[in-house]
């Protein structure tokens, strides 16, 4: 937990130092009118693609919690492009996505709890639709 | 900085504010995940919080598939935000400064006991209904920009590629359908 906090601060940090944290920096990159934003995204993949390609092949387990070493992998499914639509539609039209929406209320911005709200509702939202089909096609399966 | 002395005025216009802020900036965001994933194997996103906290209010199985890794995602959020605002007590305010920080123009800063926070300019119902579709679309779409973007890109996961490609190009139109409508800020 001391460990997840210390990467937690570093990443809050350096979202923070990137202005990544500001909606109108991530709205401008979206406009064309900045486009350093993608040093922060691209920055960050290739520290951690480094991570991910060497670390599996010098260790084989986490100290921490045992938990072999592997990559962030999901399964490819429609949902990915759905979510990823509907996802780009909000961060295009607030300029917020998550991490950044943690670290703007660290750099004072209280404005965001709207954003923060939204995000809950949202997840919330999605959360009980999904959960209440799951549980209509698992009765629905034991009715056959 | 090298790509200054080619073509300065390409640059400016690319990057009015520079590139080292960023660059900085995104290192640290991947070594972040990076001090992470060293101890405990984890490959961190920050949108699947939004679900695990839920958990500990909502019933629902959703949520509920979250519990074993609610804690430490209210920790790393946590995190996230002092890490802001350590940086908010030093470059923000100016008390530490580095010829790679570029501070910005945009928002609004005030004052708290000597220190210097930001307020956006951005107006809250495009937060609030962003926030809502944000909230959706990471949920259904396994992951955001941390997740996919840092996590994933880094794991040359297809997947992750893909849905990051998804969410800039729609995010783009977004934005610009949104500036071209005269919404501002």
């Amino acid at each position: 937990m001391p460990l997840i906090f210390v990467g937690g601060l570093i990443f809050g940090f350096g979202l923070g130092f990137s202005h990544m944290a500001r909606p109108e920096v991530v709205l401008n990159f979206l406009q064309f009118e900045d486009f350093g934003l993608l040093f922060v995204m691209g920055g960050a993949a290739v520290v951690t693609g480094i991570a991910f390609a060497l670390v599996p092949r010098l260790r084989d387990r986490a100290p921490l919690t045992g938990d072999t070493y592997g990559r962030r992998l999901k399964s490819f499914d429609r949902n990915v492009l759905i979510g990823g639509a509907i996802f780009g539609v909000g961060w295009g039209l607030s300029g917020i996505c998550p991490g950044a929406a943690y670290a703007s209320l660290g750099v004072g911005n209280v404005t965001i709890l709207w954003a923060l709200a939204g995000m809950f509702v949202g997840a919330y939202v999605q959360g009980y639709w999904r959960s209440q089909r799951a549980a209509s096609e698992t009765a629905a399966a034991r009715a056959d | 900085m090298v790509s200054e002395l080619f073509a300065p005025a390409l640059y400016e216009s690319l990057f009015p504010a520079g590139i080292s802020r960023y660059a900085v900036g995104g290192l640290l965001v991947g070594l972040g995940a990076v001090v992470i994933y060293l101890g405990t194997g984890i490959p961190a996103g920050a949108s699947t919080f939004l679900e695990s906290t839920l958990s500990y209010v909502s019933g629902q199985s959703r949520f509920q598939q979250y519990v074993s890794s609610r804690d430490w995602r209210v920790v790393f959020t946590l995190g996230i935000v002092a890490g802001a605002f350590v940086y908010a007590l030093t470059f923000q305010s100016g008390l530490v400064s580095s010829g790679l920080y570029e501070p910005g123009t945009t928002g609004q800063l005030y004052d708290v006991g000597g220190f210097s926070l930001w307020l956006t300019d951005v107006q809250p119902w495009r937060l609030f209904l962003g926030g809502i579709l944000v909230g959706i679309g990471t949920r259904i779409g396994k992951g955001c920009t941390s997740g996919h973007g840092v996590c994933g890109v880094g794991s040359a996961s297809k997947t992750s590629i893909v849905g990051v490609i998804t969410f800039l190009i729609v995010a783009i139109g977004t934005a610009q359908i949104v500036m071209a409508l005269g919404v501002s800020p």
